[in-house]
């Protein structure tokens, strides 16, 4: 099964070099599996071959060969392998794997996850995009479903169903198409029910420095008549003005408001694919350091210029949103080809105008909608198959991050919370399911992915309740209508996120989670609702017919040992980190109090925790919860804790 | 603070706030200026709002006798009897800026303290700060050791504090100086403990900066957050340049290497920088509330509070005098407090079920410290309160916090107690700007405040539910009893 074993190798952490795991290396055909030797967990990391972005060999030392894996979802692997040898057949096997050439190579062709045919089917149902425009109101007096593009002979990266306004003949719209980079014509993306204002896109027309295209102007005039309420349309064009004119050059660029009866022209500069990957480059490279000091994070941050990037992609569509709700404008949004930056901003505006995209099944239906049916190019982005690295951009990862970003600031708006989006970005990269495989709906018609692997879509939902946030409720008012988020820094902080790109150093992050917290909270007021139901039964019986068994009784004690779920991350957590480096040097001596593990073990507030001590001392296992329960503040500072899952953290600071 | 033109007033407030006033008529503005100017620049302590407010809430329980040293000593001595109670400063006549009575090592009488006190800057002999009951190591605090250039020793000082030490044992003496400002203390008459005479202690230098440096520091980052500019990088280099993150980024390292060596090293610590009372009560502070979970509660913070701020003499009256907005410099102004509250309020982010209190509550301390109506804050010592009277004449602000009405607005409702040590991270990537503070009256708190109460519905709803359910329970097991007493019958 394995194409290579290798021993003794040595896992290292990143944040402190003398705290190595030693265990065996595998290779398979689709993952790098790290075992560590010893202890009775056998603790194991495993990396998908898709996962990774680059791997680096290191000048060998004396202790053997260094191997730095870095991987897309931005954990970093450093592994030291003994034997050089060893070292270069890892080295090259990974190259090749991580690399594959052709898309049956990829792992989501022999994931199987044990369904039958039927429940997969089922699970590429969940998310129908006809039922979307329905829910939007379409198609309606304005606006229709098109077949021109029906075998993908008008635009190759285009869906087959595309709406476009009733107005719009197929000459109109095959006209206008010939007049648009890659054939990419104005389509329909978002349509606000209450006042007929559309979102559209398309790429920006070979305009050049003076061509004209009646049909596209005929097009745009469509899509304006399509919103009665009002006399113009904005053309948004989200690059910064200097590209777009240098495009002209190439016989491209952007709408002339002399030719287009009744346009608004607007530039929102957002940079390229190129400048962006070399943004998230500069900011990986500061998450990496070792040990920084907050000017040096600060400034590297700065000077990456990511939240300057993600602040632009939010203005772009803050800009739109406010358009569509507030002024009842109609929007025509372009890039270049406008399958990335417009992709993001259309999405982007979505969410925040429409509350349905901010539940779990409307993020979804969003992220198939603006970015999978209108051929944003997953494989070429994200680079799924061996490719051109100049193609690999992190455009989806800038739109998770902008969620993210809203999520901070509107905390009780989103069905979602941080774990959904950074699976989702996960699975973006793994090729696990087949939902971004290939750069268009017709690459993926012919691979028969639908046919032939799962979708991931399904497989959140069935573990939708991991990805739930506590504080949302449907009858909320951030749950409602649009979001108006801050725009100044001064006004609202875009933050970094720790949690995705440094997502696998666990030290870092707060060690309680009060998303886990509530969620364990919600989870037991759900069971007491439940048990509240059985006792008043239980009562009205009693009261009744004095009748009694110890049904109810053995029942509750079997609710309450699942209760008191721990919210804390594991132990590993939280020990100490390196304070100082002149600890090293003092003599070690064992401490006093060494097999003590000071890992955050919380107990939630178990419902037996007021119970009257009468009730607890009837059964043992009550007093045993009762006992964990009354660590007090005040009397509990010195009780050694329970927990046994010492680990080996302690060597580390206590090693000369 | 204010500045006056053209019927305008902006007044700025220490708490951060800036308001603007439109005032018609030149001559009323000048003269509401003017006054204002006057009444918020009083010379005497004693003129201050506190001497002349009258609570309007009923007196449960007087805060200027809610923390008591002897209560605190009590509860030493019920688990180690290696320390005793010294009224050797009764008069404020050996050390001006202690309180009258202090925990020092049994095995020390006064008269040795006496001699110690002259060999330590402003005669800050080392005293407890703190006992880890887990262990019996200590935490204690001083000054600046005189050792001058010539290397002047001190036979008591050195007994003081080995006596502290296990048999076989070593022990750490943070000093919160860099190894090159230490040294140049001694040309003024300063020092630090050689090693030659200290040889069971090692010291470790953390450089904390004090004084100007963190009030140039906080007046440049309140600068970079009343920017209304919408330019990212240009918010993220003041925010760099302003430094606090730094500051607060130095300060946790320090009291987490403090608590790393009592809880895993095993090993009793000294703290101290210059004088004792800025920078060396942030990290002996800061380090019992990693350590000590009786500090994570609101009755044992602001214990902590009285102890290792107020009573050991950290200048409040000096440190917190114009807060940000200040336009004349004042020599004394340091925001060392306020970091010690960031501080705490990054590690309450870190850990956001295992602290009583919320944010609030920090909030409401970094305002009470810079101007307040009780007289708690007032004064730069105990020597002054005591000579102000000001237990007499003015209110405690504990007397109103610890309300029931008060306390609910400051409580965590994700409190579950944590009687374990927390180890904060001190990565760059894990600490942030305290919005609430500095952003508090610039940013819409709405949908932040409405997130808090779902969060307080959450638990409310789950707390009325178990009380039914036990309710119901209790009932059941009675009538069950009831039963069965008259089947045996």
């Amino acid at each position: 099964i394995f194409f290579l074993q290798v021993e003794n190798v040595r896992l290292l952490d990143r944040l402190s070099s003398r705290k190595a795991a030693l265990g065996t290396l595998y290779l398979t055909a689709t993952h790098v599996i790290f075992v560590e030797n010893g202890s009775e967990t056998r603790k194991e990391t495993w990396v998908l071959h898709s996962q990774i972005s680059s791997i680096e060999k290191q000048a060998t030392t004396a202790t053997g060969c260094p191997l730095l894996i870095r991987c897309k979802n931005f954990q970093v692997i450093q592994l030291v392998i003994p034997q050089e040898r060893d070292c270069h057949d890892i080295y090259i096997s990974l190259i090749r794997l991580a690399r594959p050439v052709k898309y049956e190579e990829l792992y989501c062709f022999s994931f199987n996850p044990k369904l039958d045919k039927e429940e997969r089917e089922q699970g590429w149902k969940l998310v129908d995009l006809n039922e979307e425009y329905n829910r939007m109101g379409i198609p309606n007096n304005y606006w229709q479903i098109s077949d021109v593009n029906r075998d993908y002979g008008v635009c190759d990266s285009y869906p087959r169903e595309v709406y476009v306004p009733k107005s719009a003949t197929a000459h109109i719209i095959v006209g206008s198409s010939k007049f648009r980079s890659r054939r990419r014509f104005p389509a329909l993306s978002y349509y606000c029910k209450d006042n007929n204002a559309s979102i559209c896109r398309s790429s920006q027309p070979l305009s050049g420095f003076s061509a004209r295209c009646l049909e596209d102007e005929q097009m745009l005039q469509a899509i304006r008549k399509a919103n009665p309420g009002s006399d113009f349309i904005y053309v948004v064009d989200t690059r910064p003005k200097l590209n777009a004119m240098a495009n002209r050059a190439a016989g491209k660029g952007y709408e002339n408001e002399d030719n287009y009866s009744n346009i608004k022209f607007q530039f929102i500069g957002i940079e390229n694919i190129h400048v962006m990957r070399n943004s998230l480059q500069k900011m990986l490279e500061v998450c990496e350091l070792k040990s920084p000091s907050m000017s040096d994070f600060l400034w590297g941050l700065e000077n990456s210029g990511w939240l300057k990037h993600i602040k632009a992609i939010m203005d772009a569509g803050i800009f739109i949103a406010k358009a569509v709700a507030e002024e009842g404008v109609s929007v025509l949004v372009h890039c270049s080809d406008g399958w990335d930056r417009t992709a993001q901003v259309c999405s982007v505006a979505s969410l925040l105008l429409d509350p349905y995209y901010r539940t779990m099944k409307g993020f979804m239906v969003l992220i198939e909608k603006d970015w999978v049916s209108f051929g944003h190019k997953f494989n070429h982005r994200y680079g799924n198959l061996d490719g051109d690295p100049k193609e690999i951009s992190p455009v989806i990862d800038q739109f998770i991050e902008c969620v993210w970003q809203l999520m901070e600031q509107f905390p009780c708006a989103f069905e979602f919370n941080e774990r959904f989006l950074i699976h989702i970005q996960h699975h973006i990269y793994s090729c696990q399911f087949g939902n971004f495989l290939c750069n268009s709906q017709k690459e993926r018609r012919e691979l028969k992915i639908q046919e032939r692997t799962y979708s991931l879509w399904a497989h959140l939902w069935k573990n939708r309740a991991d990805y739930l946030n506590p504080l949302y409720r449907s009858d909320h008012s951030q749950t409602q209508g649009t979001l108006h988020p801050q725009m100044a820094p001064c006004n609202f902080l875009y933050k970094f996120w720790s949690g995705m790109y440094n997502r696998f150093e666990k030290g870092l992050h707060p060690r309680q989670s009060i998303t886990d917290y509530l969620m364990a909270v919600k989870e037991e007021t759900q069971q007491l609702e439940e048990e509240l139901e059985v006792l008043r039964e239980r009562l009205a019986n009693l009261q009744k017919s004095q009748l009694y068994d110890n049904e109810v009784k053995s029942k509750q004690q079997d609710r309450s040992k699942q209760l008191g779920p721990s919210t804390s991350n594991n132990s590993l957590a939280n020990t100490p980190q390196e304070y100082s480096s002149d600890l090293k040097s003092f003599p070690s001596r064992s401490p006093s109090q060494g097999d003590e593990e000071d890992s955050a073990l919380i107990l939630t507030q178990d419902n037996l925790k007021s119970s009257d001590p009468d009730l607890s001392a009837n059964s043992d296992q009550e007093s045993g919860v009762e006992d964990l329960s009354c660590r007090s503040p005040s009397g509990g500072g010195c009780l050694p804790s329970e927990d046994s899952g010492k680990d080996s953290d302690e060597a580390v600071f206590l090693a000369v | 603070r204010f500045v006056g033109s053209l019927g305008t007033i902006i007044i700025k407030c220490k708490d951060l706030r800036i308001i603007q006033l439109d005032i018609p008529g030149m001559e009323e503005c000048l003269n509401i200026a003017s006054s204002i100017e006057a009444l918020s620049t009083l010379d005497s302590v004693t003129l201050m709002y506190p001497f002349f407010y009258r609570p309007m809430f009923e007196i449960i329980e007087d805060g200027w006798r809610s923390f008591l040293p002897d209560q605190e000593f009590e509860l030493l001595s019920s688990v180690t009897d290696e320390w005793r109670l010294s009224c050797i400063n009764k008069e404020f006549s050996v050390c001006a800026s202690y309180p009258p009575v202090v925990i020092v090592p049994k095995s020390i009488d006064d008269e040795a303290l006496r001699k110690v006190a002259m060999f330590r800057h402003g005669s800050r002999f080392p005293v407890l700060s703190y006992y880890h009951k887990k262990n019996g190591m200590v935490m204690m605090r001083s000054s600046q050791p005189l050792t001058g250039t010539n290397g002047r020793r001190c036979k008591e000082d050195e007994k003081l504090i080995n006596a502290t030490l296990r048999p076989g044992k070593r022990g750490y003496i943070i000093d919160t100086r860099s190894l090159n400002v230490a040294q140049q203390a001694r040309a003024k008459g300063g020092g630090f403990e050689q090693e030659a005479h200290y040889p069971q202690w090692r010291r470790i230098h953390k450089c904390i900066e004090r004084f100007n440096i963190l009030q140039e520091s906080l007046i440049k980052l309140v600068e970079a957050c009343n920017d209304q500019s919408h330019n990212m990088d240009r918010w993220l280099s003041k925010l760099e340049a302003s430094n606090w993150l730094t500051h607060i980024k130095e300060i946790l390292t320090a009291a987490c290497l403090a608590a790393q060596c009592i809880d895993r090293e095993g090993a009793s610590v000294l703290v101290h920088g210059t004088e004792g009372t800025d920078s060396t009560l942030q990290v002996t502070s800061l380090a019992q509330i990693i350590l000590d979970p009786r500090c994570r509660t609101i009755r044992g913070f602001e214990s902590l509070v009285v102890r290792e701020w107020l009573q050991a003499g950290h200048p409040f009256q000096q440190r917190c005098a114009q807060s940000a907005y200040s336009n004349s410099k004042q020599k004394w102004e340091a925001p060392v407090f306020l970091l010690f509250l960031d501080c705490v309020w990054q590690i309450l982010r870190q850990f956001p079920c295992s602290f009583e209190f919320n944010e609030q509550f920090l909030i409401m301390l970094f305002e009470h410290a810079y101007a307040s109506q009780f007289g708690t804050f007032l004064g730069n010592n105990e020597n002054e309160r005591s000579k102000l009277k000001l237990p007499q004449k003015t209110m405690s602000l504990w007397s109103w916090v610890n309300r029931s009405e008060e306390l609910s607005k400051f409580q965590n409702p994700l409190y579950e107690a944590n009687s374990l040590v927390i180890w904060p991270s001190v990565a760059p990537q894990s600490l942030q700007l305290w919005e609430g503070v500095f952003l508090r009256w610039n940013r819409p708190s709405k949908f932040l405040d409405e997130a808090h109460e779902e969060m307080i519905n959450i638990i409310k709803y789950n707390k009325e539910l178990q009380a039914k359910v036990n309710a119901l329970r209790r009932q059941l097991a009675e009538m069950e009893t009831d039963d069965r007493m008259q089947e045996n019958l």
